[in-house]
């Protein structure tokens, strides 16, 4: 066990210092020194997308960073995503579409989704494919959650969706 | 305004959504208490071993580790893991114990758990415990099973758990020389459920009450909390087990595992909370597998196509143990051999045996999917030599709608009789059919298109659903005028709370938002019998419709003695109770008022229906594309047909995952080979882009108040016979017919130079 290190960060916005180990993975970090569970961890090596988060706007796997590589960056994570509403657009697109049943997967899908149509709001059903094929949910099948994804597009084309986790 | 049946049948947006889509549901590994430690479990290594020594001193003396526990360190004897459903007789001679004590039967059977005052010092520990084996002979697969030349269990004498015939009609029947027969043999690989959420537990010892609280439980609280009691020598009111939100199920999620005892057994030694999170790797060797099977069959018919007789054997790996639903998957297999399909005469001789591997359990339709790949690739090899075409062949031999209710007989050893309920099997083939465009479309078997061969398959599948016992509902009207419903079944991400709700606001005239459904825990009532085998809308949902009705009725008793009628003149709307002419009082009024029910039938309803798919296959690279896939099935009737058709996506994609891509390995060593996500192949959203579920309310069941059939099983028993099928089909020129799953690159090369060797010949 090595010293703990102080790394600074802003999380949905909030600058926060938080006290970790080195080989404390972000998404430890995130879930149990900063207790925002939102972040799921499916597998820890890099397979299943469930702990997507984003760093700097990128969607990132949060199991295979570190926390101390995080210093001085911009995390956005589930719990920030609707913002002051209820829900945000991709989140209601997804509970619209019944684009997921047990929600383990939910979060890192939105996350990476969110990421997308920031960037590519125009993205089409084979880029929207694309990206969430980096994830794996077991009890949908993808298909809802595709219509989902699509059906957000629109929400995003106008703006109405903020890009999360530039840092405010 | 709410009308009656406003709900029930909608797709409304499901309650628990917002929670979920907001990183606000609750896992288990998100629960943190104050002084709480973290267990770590330390597995065998070895598969099959006697464990001379185990040594902790090292891990117990490394900073921050709190205690290791082993065999030694609990009450003799060690307690056993007991058998759920499907009681074989003489099964309990297999049974697992807790820890490993003295023998060691498969990698990752645990042998130790280490506490720690993090994760990370309880996992370093781990590396600190020091074994010493004396290797035995692994027990690799049926065939080494069956040969008992390693016996896993000395002192049962024998490696098989079962060996039993079921038969129904005259065989002699089946013996007419002038009968076409053919006889194959089959196996589907070893695979399993993999929830996205891998298992866990948080047990909390409060030893001022001497009370137990075990946060993770799933499936079937009850039953784990009355064996944990006992195991532990605790009353059951001292034991309660809690619900969190569920990462999928699925079948193998929520039974008892040598965790479930050793995490509450630890909190109590050490008198902290202790959590534990299985990891994915873990996972792999700890959670139930499923699915290994081997059949021979024969199958006789008329010359005219007409089926007489199936025979054969089914020989199921159940791995080193007898697990609480084991010997579940062999006997539906036998159970479900004929599917849908009129079979005058059945013979099959059944058999469990066990191997140097991790327990099997019950996957999503257990037995189903292996039946419907053994039975309808025999049955399309058949149609193939008398010359009639598959679909013809099929709708010749369903069972006609005219002849259900339709006896199966008793089928398997600890059940009685069975019988198909309602449907017209032949109404929804046709249907489907037609949707698929299957006549246009079959054109294409066998043709080269774009460098791929294209190719088309069917299979009809049946299913049971309901089974155990009965489920309990209690519905309370709160001074708010808000209505609570405790419910014995369970939530693993099916949706329950959202369709129950459904139920209870069209029964009561109330919102949707004025409902609450609570589920998570074993105090919540008596008793209650959790989910599985798809029982929670039939059973939970039964039981809730006949408390709802109990709570109508107090409803109106209580307004009618409010406005001196008859309870008949009240009528339940928008959360009031209405008399005829204008008066009518809010249910807040009346409150509290309560309302019980149960419901458990005796028989189960039968969901059925047909799959169809359409491949495209490389013959260069061995990939099998699905070009399109279409099931249509009939569930009776519909809650919410959004949740509905995401079950049977989601199965669907499930099934064909085991089709072609999952597969779990074990080399001669019985080490396990593909126990990461990167080895273990599930299906992403790039593999099966098309596809459709169609689900009709064609034949409601009489055997429930509701009239629904199970949803969330019967669609995976499709997708292994309709791919291997179509794959035949499309390989049709080189005369390769699959017998084995998954279909994946190496196994179509394999066929694929088979066949050209053949051709050499
Ligand atoms: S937990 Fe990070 S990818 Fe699976
Ligand atoms: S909704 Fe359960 S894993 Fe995706």
């Amino acid at each position: 066990m090595a010293d703990p290190r102080l790394v600074n960060l802003t999380v949905n916005g909030r600058m926060v210092a938080v006290s970790v180990e080195p080989r404390r993975s972000l998404a430890d970090c995130l879930r149990h020194d900063l207790r925002l569970t939102g972040t799921h961890i499916g597998c820890e090596h890099g397979i299943c997308g469930a702990c997507t988060v984003l760093v700097d706007g990128a969607a990132v796997r949060a199991c295979l960073m570190l926390a101390v590589q995080v210093e001085g960056r911009a995390i956005a994570t589930v719990e920030g995503l609707a913002g002051a509403a209820a829900l945000g657009p991709l989140q209601e697109s997804f509970r619209r579409h019944h684009a997921l049943q047990c929600g383990f997967c939910t979060p890192g899908i939105l996350m990476s989704a969110h990421a997308l149509l920031s960037a590519e709001p125009k993205a089409d059903r084979a880029r929207v494919i694309e990206v969430l094929s980096g994830h794996l949910c077991r009890c949908t099948g993808y298909l809802p959650i595709v219509e989902a994804i699509l059906d957000a597009r629109e929400a995003y084309l106008c703006g109405a969706a903020e890009p999360a986790g530039k840092g405010k | 305004m709410t009308k009656a049946n406003t709900y029930v049948g909608s797709s409304m947006p499901r309650v628990e959504d917002q929670r979920l889509l907001t990183g606000k549901g609750e896992f288990i590994d998100d629960v943190q208490l104050p002084g709480m430690l973290n267990a770590a479990v330390f597995r065998s290594s070895m598969a099959h071993a006697i464990v001379r020594r185990i040594d902790t001193s090292e891990a117990r003396a490394l900073p921050g580790v709190v205690a290791v526990l082993s065999a030694a360190d609990l009450p003799r004897p060690i307690p056993r893991i007991p058998i759920r459903i499907a009681p074989i007789e003489g099964a309990e001679r297999f049974l697992q114990p807790v820890i490993a004590e003295g023998c060691v039967r498969y990698v990752g059977e645990p042998l130790a758990i280490v506490l720690a005052e993090s994760q990370e010092l309880a996992e370093d520990a781990l590396d600190r415990i020091e074994v010493d084996f004396e290797p035995l002979d692994p027990v690799s697969g049926i065939g080494d099973a069956r040969r008992n030349a390693t016996l896993l269990h000395p002192e049962a004498g024998t490696n098989l758990v079962a060996d039993y015939q079921v038969t129904r009609g005259d065989p002699a029947m089946a013996d007419d020389a002038a009968l076409y027969r053919r006889t194959e043999s089959f196996r589907i690989q070893r695979h399993t459920a993999v929830p996205m959420e891998t298992r866990g537990l948080v047990a909390q010892w409060d030893a001022g009450q001497g009370r137990l609280t075990v946060r993770g439980a799933a499936k079937v609280p009850f039953f784990i909390r009355n064996h944990l009691a006992r195991m532990l020598g605790l009353a059951q009111e001292m034991v309660e087990l809690i619900e969190l939100d569920v990462g999928g199920g699925f079948g193998v999620r929520g039974e008892f595992y040598p965790e479930d005892f050793l995490v509450p057994f630890a909190s109590r030694a050490v008198g902290r909370p202790v959590k534990w999170i299985e990891d994915r790797r873990e996972h792999f060797m700890a959670t139930a597998h499923s699915r290994e099977m081997e059949c021979s069959l024969e199958i006789a018919c008329t010359s005219e196509g007409r089926i007489i007789a199936l025979r054969g054997e089914i020989a199921a790996d159940l791995g080193a143990y007898v697990s609480p639903t084991g010997p579940i998957v062999p006997s539906r297999a036998a159970q479900f051999l004929a599917g849908p399909y009129h079979v005058p005469v059945l013979d099959l001789h059944v058999v469990a045996a066990l191997s140097s591997r991790t327990p099997v359990g019950s996957y999503r339709g257990p037995g189903r999917f292996e039946a419907a790949f053994f039975r309808e690739r025999l049955m399309d090899m058949a149609a193939r030599d008398l010359g009639i075409a598959p679909d013809e062949f099929r709708r010749m031999n369903l069972i006609a709608a005219s002849d259900l209710p339709y006896s199966i007989g008793q089928l398997v050893p600890y059940e009685g009789p069975a019988s198909y309920d309602t449907g017209d099997y032949r109404a929804v083939f046709d249907r489907c059919l037609e949707d698929f465009g299957w006549a246009e479309r079959r054109k294409l078997d066998g043709r080269e298109v774009a460098g791929r061969l294209h190719g088309l398959g069917l299979a009809c599948v049946i299913d049971s659903s309901g089974a155990g016992p009965g489920e309990h509902a209690c519905l309370y009207l709160q001074q708010d005028g808000n209505v609570r419903v405790h419910v014995g079944s369970s939530a693993l991400g099916q949706g329950i709370e959202t369709t129950f709700t459904q139920i209870v606001a069209d029964e009561l005239g109330l919102h949707p938002e004025r409902i609450r459904i609570c589920h998570g825990s074993t105090s919540l009532l008596d008793e209650g019998h959790g989910s599985f085998h798809s029982r929670s809308l039939i059973m939970g949902g039964n039981a809730i419709v006949v408390a709802a009705r109990a709570l109508r009725d107090a409803i109106r008793n209580a307004a009618a003695a409010r406005f001196g009628c008859t309870g008949d003149e009240i009528r339940l709307q928008d959360g009031r109770a209405c008399k005829a002419e204008g008066q009518s009082t809010a249910f807040a009024d009346l409150a509290p008022l309560e309302g019980r029910g149960s419901f458990g039938g005796a028989e189960k309803p039968f969901g059925y229906g047909t799959h169809v798919a359409h491949v495209a296959v490389d013959v260069g690279t061995g990939h099998v594309e699905i070009v399109d896939y279409l099931a249509v099935e009939d569930a009776g009737r519909i809650v919410n047909p959004a949740i509905v058709r995401g079950q049977k996506i989601g199965a669907i994609v499930q099934g064909l995952g085991g089709a072609l891509l999952e597969h779990l390995v074990y080399d001669d060593e019985a080490q396990l080979r593909t126990a990461s996500l990167a080895d273990y192949m599930l299906p992403t959203a790039a593999d099966f882009p098309q596809l459709d579920a169609v689900t009709l309310a064609l034949a409601p069941t009489p055997r429930n108040p509701l009239g629904v059939k199970g949803a969330g099983e019967d669609a995976i028993a499709g997708p292994g016979a309709a791919v291997a099928n179509a794959v035949a089909a499309a390989l049709s020129r080189y005369g390769v017919e699959p017998k084995e799953l998954p279909l994946d690159p190496p196994r179509i090369w394999a066929l694929l130079a088979a066949a050209a060797a053949r051709a050499c010949r």
